[in-house]
This record gives structure tokens, sequence and C-alpha cells, in this order.
């Protein structure tokens, strides 16, 4: 009884990762920020979730959430409030439009298209903020953010496919 | 026609990820799109009901977001005090090689303060500043390459107002840049946008001490050409502002390529409990 309780946790954790792991990094903020050159960087490691699941099982992550997501993290990083669900529901446009238009799906294409998406969604948010909120950004530190998240990409796209694999796996055990 | 074909799928495609609700997704991302934009408005509402609601919204999110950060801040935690216990004995014997002479020295600054006394008096300067402060505790440790900030258990239901110094024991930290109801935002002094008036002693030079970002130290601005500024002067803040109170320590001058910044006597990892000033 105990087993299949604790199967039946496992079960609901891998299904619910991608959303747990969301809101996990925009409630903790965690962004692995290191000094390079006396300036210091991160990765958003949000932006490479959601592009991954909205593309390959876009029915884990509800959009809805991913707005909440945002708020959460304009919250936690003091933001302009609804900033950042505006950029990942952008990025969830793209990917979504990617995965219309891609017939073959292969990590390359995605690697590339994710560098493309995430330039974009960069520039829309250093936009608005400096444009309409005299937020003061760095734009060198935010593309270079940008660039190191699309470096660590393929990283991260493994390791979601194994999730992806091992939730797969446990729906058809069942 | 392949190409208008081609622009059809094109658009066929742009629609269908803007407007098209998919599997599971109760809203299409047009619909939240509009919605987010109509939030990010009422950024310009800085008073009334809708402050009110951000500021319980903040809260509740600063509330759970301590909940969930609590085991890798207790991991954080434990990992300085390992670091400190390794480097304990090479800081006892670096005490024990010091002679501080404390005595004297505590009968020179008793001698110092009421001669300083005395003279305010002389020349009839007031004191504006509250010597009261609120002990906090440190709920969220927010250190990002845009962010470098803090968030306290205390808000304006405790009294606390926008702009006031924080101090961990005497030296200074940073001050309040956002007041909720029950949480408050310290905007450190090693952020990029902080900048804080200050003063060089012994040689009385005035300069903006700017955050650049680094958490050991900070870079000087409007820095005057003529004063002897030497390594190891004490910075303090200046109060020219009005608002932040003068002489609380912010750290000492170090020099760098030529160039001088400010080394801060305060471990920006390491802050747990802060004093507000009221």
């Amino acid at each position: 009884m105990a087993q299949s309780n604790l199967r039946k946790i496992y079960k609901n954790f891998i299904h619910a990762f991608p959303l747990l792991f969301i809101f996990f990094l925009a409630f903790t903020g965690f962004d692995l920020t290191f000094f390079l050159f006396e300036n210091s960087f991160s990765f958003n490691f949000i932006y490479a979730v959601i592009f991954y699941w909205v593309l390959k099982k876009p029915e884990r992550l509800g959009y809805g959430l991913i707005f909440l997501v945002g708020i959460i993290n304009d919250v936690v990083q003091n933001f302009p409030i609804g900033i950042s669900s505006i950029n990942y529901l952008f990025l969830c446009a793209i990917a979504s439009f990617i995965r219309a238009r891609t017939l073959m799906p292969n990590l390359l294409y995605d690697w590339i298209f994710f560098l493309i998406a995430i330039m974009i969604v960069s520039s829309v948010n250093y936009t608005i903020l400096t444009l309409v909120f005299d937020y003061p950004i760095k734009y060198g530190t935010l593309m270079f953010s940008s660039f190191i998240t699309f470096l660590i990409y393929p990283a991260l796209s493994k390791i979601f496919y194994q999730i992806t694999i091992i939730d797969l796996r446990e729906e058809n055990a069942q | 026609m392949a190409t208008e074909t081609g622009r059809d799928d094109f658009v066929i495609a742009i629609r269908s990820a803007f407007l098209k609700k998919g599997t599971r997704q109760k809203f299409s991302l047009f619909t939240l799109l509009i919605i987010s934009t109509l939030v990010l408005s009422l950024e310009y509402f800085k008073s009334g009901p809708v402050d009110t609601f951000r500021s319980i919204a903040k809260d509740l999110i600063f509330k759970g977001s301590f909940f969930i950060s609590e085991p890798f801040v207790y991991i954080k935690k434990n990992y300085y005090n390992f670091k400190d216990h390794l480097q304990m004995y090479e800081k006892y014997t670096e005490l024990k090689n010091k002679n501080y002479n404390l005595d004297s020295l505590k009968n020179e600054n008793k001698f110092y303060k009421s001669e300083n006394n005395r003279l305010k008096k002389l020349i009839d300067e007031k004191n504006i500043y509250s010597k009261e402060s609120l002990l906090s505790k440190v709920l969220l440790d927010q250190q990002s390459p845009y962010l470098k900030s803090i968030i306290i258990n205390k808000g304006f239901k405790h009294g606390i107002k926008l702009g006031t110094a924080v101090k961990e024991k005497s030296y200074f930290v940073g001050k309040i840049i956002n007041v909720n109801f029950l949480t408050s935002r310290i905007l450190l002094a090693n952020d990029l946008n902080s900048k804080i008036p200050v003063i060089i002693e012994p040689s009385g030079a005035n300069a903006i001490l700017s955050g650049q970002g680094n958490n050991n130290y900070a870079g000087l601005e409007y820095l005057p050409k003529l004063k002897k500024i030497k390594e190891g002067d004490i910075v303090y803040t200046s109060g020219i502002d009005g608002i932040i109170p003068q002489a609380i320590p912010v750290g000492k001058i170090i020099e760098k390529d030529e160039n001088l910044f400010v080394e801060f006597f305060v471990d920006f990892n390491q802050l747990k409990y802060v004093s507000v000033n009221k």
C-alpha cells in the first residue's frame, strides 16, 4: 500500500515536473549568478523550460500558469508587474509557431530557434523596461545572460527529454 | 502560386499560435497578452486601491517565496558556517597578533563623543534623525545581475518609511525602496542603481558611493581631485540628502588599477538580521 502511494507521488511529480520546476524558479529567483570580468551574469532557466515544454509537450504547461509565473517573477525580481508575463507569453507564441511550422524536429534547429526566440524576447523586454518605465538595466548584461542561457539549452533539453521519457513510461505502465 | 501558399501557411501558423487554445489550455495566448498589458499598465497607479492590492499580493508572494527558499537558505547558512570554521584558526591568529588596546580606544572615543556634543551645542545644530531603530529579519536575499536587494519582514504596519537607512550592527547596508503592508525591499549599497552621498575621513571629501554590482566593493563618483585620499581611509554616510543619517560607516578605501574604490564592511552574502532607522 505504502509502496503504491509512493509510486503515485513519484508519477504525479514527474507528470507535473515542468510546472513545479518553473514555479520553484520563479519563487526562489534561482539563476546561478556568477562573476566574469567583474560583472555578474546569470542563466534564465525559465526561458529554457518554457521554450522546451511548449515546443515538445504544450499540454504539460498551461499558458495561464505561465502568466502567473511571470507575475511572481516580477514581484521577486522587482520588475514592473506584468513584464515577465508578456515576455514568457511571447516566448510561448514563438515556440508554438515553430511547432506548427516544423516537420522534422531536431535539436540543432530547436537550439537555433531558441537563440532567435530569446533574442526577440530580451529585446522586447529591454525596450519596454527602458522606454516605458525608464528602468535602469544594462543591455550588455541582459543580452549576455540570454546568450549563456542559449549555450546551456542543449544540456537542459537532454535532461528534459529524459524526464519526458520517464513520464511516458509511467503513463504507459498504467 | 507557391509563394501564396507559403504566405497562407505562415499566417495560419501565427494565427494558430496566438488565437488557438491548445489541448488542456483554458486561455489563448492573445487573451493572456492583453491581460498582461492591462496588468502592466496598472503600474502607473502608485496609490489608492490598486496600490493596496499590489502591496497585499507582494506580501503573499514574498511569504510564499520565503517558505520555498527556506531549505536552500539553510544550506547556504551552513555552507558559510562551515567556511567560517575552516578560517577560524587563521582569524584567531590574526586577532591575537593585533594589539588593539581597546581600553585606551574606548576612553578616546568617549572624549571625542563628549567634545562633539559640546561643539554641536555651540553651533546650535539639531539632530533631525531619529535614533530609534527596528530589528528585522531578512526573508529573501535577491542578488541577480539586475538587482541586489533583500526583503525584510517589516512593512508600513510597523512604521517603516521609504528611503530610510538600513544597518547591520553599525554598518550601512542600503536603503528602503519599496514598502508593503508586512514586508519591505531594501536596495543594497552594491546595486548598480544605488547612489549614496558619503564623506571620506580624515580628509572630509564628499563623494557619491555608486554600486557596481560587486559584492565586495563599490565605486566613488564626483570625488574632488585636490583632496588627499589614501588607502585605508574610512567612508561614512554624509547625510547630505537629508534622509540617510550621517556618520554610518560604509567601508574603507582601497586602490585598484590606480582607481579608488570602497570596500564594504558588510558581507552582503550573510545578512540575517538588519536594523531599520525609524
